[in-house]
């Protein structure tokens, strides 16, 4: 791997992954984009989904929902609210993640209704993506 | 004078005291380093959103669009003061310290004619405020189940905050509490979270693009913000307890150590001044014959 560059993975409670990544895929809110060394510096949200870094030991992945990437074109930190390596990621922790989407979305004001159905559907999605 | 049973029981009940002191120190030794080591690993993720917002902040603040929690409500006539103190005692000066400093802030803001709400996290804090300020209290946070201080409290706290924050009960918030510094140092600190305010100007190092917009992203982010600036602050306040805790045990045990060795003086005194008196009532009686 030639070209590499500084991959965080950063959550409130611990720092999760910190290595030199060739290329990470990340959930968008505005759609999954991957950022690879040089990239043009971009903020994005995050939406629950799975975040891939391809490092020094093959591709990890990471079940991430909540906060937000930092890309710059040396690196990618990630600020995740809620991160969980991906073979750590068990029904019930998506179940739990859903259950709390759900009824924020039950809850929620009518302008935030959709954004709320939103982040059902994407736990949905995500609970499809992962095997569990 | 007591007598030298009285002495012996009281030797024996501070004994047991240093033993309680003795243990509640290395109990409250082995927790500080747990945690330190929270409030390290959480560290990167403050400061990295801290940097984060600052630059949003900057690019974003001037203009009328601002979100509330940035901008704040143009107005500081109702002030939260939310004070964040331990569950239990026996830590020194480490929760008064705190509600000193918050009491001092909530005279401040009186004799300035705003007015004051309190909301207090933490037994303590509560305990001590309610007689001066019981009629300013909006709530309280009970932390007395928490085994382990997780984002989810902070969490908790937050969305309180920020509901009341909607409901246009406060214009500004400040959180009380004790920064760590070392075991023998703790500093109250009052640190103003709502509306946001960034140390020093954020310079516009790199330019960013935004999805989905500044806006959208520092909308999203300010609530987050508040939620780590509180779940930094308990962090630290759990460390700094646990610091004042030991210190304090510390100082318990060798004073009662101190105790202990000036009441065995005693007692031996009294008890050699018994054996001698007998002695000479012996000898006086023998004599006498």
């Amino acid at each position: 791997m030639a070209n590499t560059m500084q991959f965080d993975l950063v959550t409130p409670e611990r720092k999760l992954a910190s290595f030199a990544a060739g290329e990470v895929q990340i959930p968008g809110a505005d759609g999954d984009l991957t950022a690879m060394e040089g990239h043009a510096p971009l903020i994005t949200s995050l939406r629950p989904g799975v975040l891939r870094a391809t490092g020094p030991d093959g591709l990890k992945s990471f079940v991430v929902s909540g906060g937000f990437a930092e890309v710059t074109a040396t690196g990618v930190s990630v600020l995740a609210e809620r991160a969980v390596p991906i073979e750590e990621a068990t029904g019930t922790i998506i179940d739990q993640m859903l259950d709390e989407a759900r009824s924020l979305a039950a809850a929620a004001l009518p302008e935030d209704r959709d954004a709320a159905l939103k982040l059902v559907h994407d736990i949905e999605m995500l609970r499809g993506t992962v095997a569990i | 004078m007591p007598s030298l049973k009285d002495l012996k029981n009281r030797i024996g009940s501070v004994k047991s005291t240093r033993k309680i002191t003795k243990a509640m120190q290395m109990v409250a030794a082995a927790k500080l380093r747990r945690a330190q080591d929270a409030a390290e690993a959480a560290r990167p993720y403050a400061e990295r959103m801290e940097a984060v917002m600052a630059g949003l902040a900057a690019s974003v603040g001037g203009s009328d669009s601002a979100p509330r929690l940035l901008a704040g409500t143009g107005s500081d006539q109702v002030q939260l003061l939310v004070v964040m103190t331990a569950e239990r005692g026996l830590c020194g000066g480490f929760n008064s310290t705190i509600v000193r400093l918050a009491r001092a802030k909530a005279h401040e803001l009186i004799a300035r004619g705003k007015t004051v709400k309190i909301l207090t996290v933490g037994k303590k804090g509560r305990e001590q405020l309610r007689r001066d300020f019981g009629h300013l209290m909006i709530g309280h946070v009970d932390l007395s189940d928490v085994k382990r201080m997780g984002y989810s409290n902070a969490q908790g706290i937050a969305k309180d905050i920020l509901a009341r924050f909607d409901a246009g009960e406060f214009d500004v918030a400040t959180i009380f509490f004790n920064r760590f510094q070392s075991v023998i140092s703790q500093v109250p600190t009052a640190q103003q979270i709502i509306p946001a305010v960034f140390e020093g100007e954020a310079g516009a190092s790199t330019l960013y693009d935004y999805e989905p917009s500044e806006e959208g992203i520092l909308a999203d982010l300010l609530p987050r913000g508040v939620a780590t600036q509180i779940f930094t602050a308990l962090l630290e306040n759990a460390a700094s307890e646990q610091g004042a805790r030991m210190s304090a045990m510390d100082n318990a045990t060798r004073n009662a150590g101190e105790m202990i060795d000036r009441l065995t003086i005693v007692y031996n005194r009294s008890r050699q001044a018994a054996i001698t008196k007998e002695l000479i009532e012996i000898i006086s009686g023998a004599e006498a014959l």
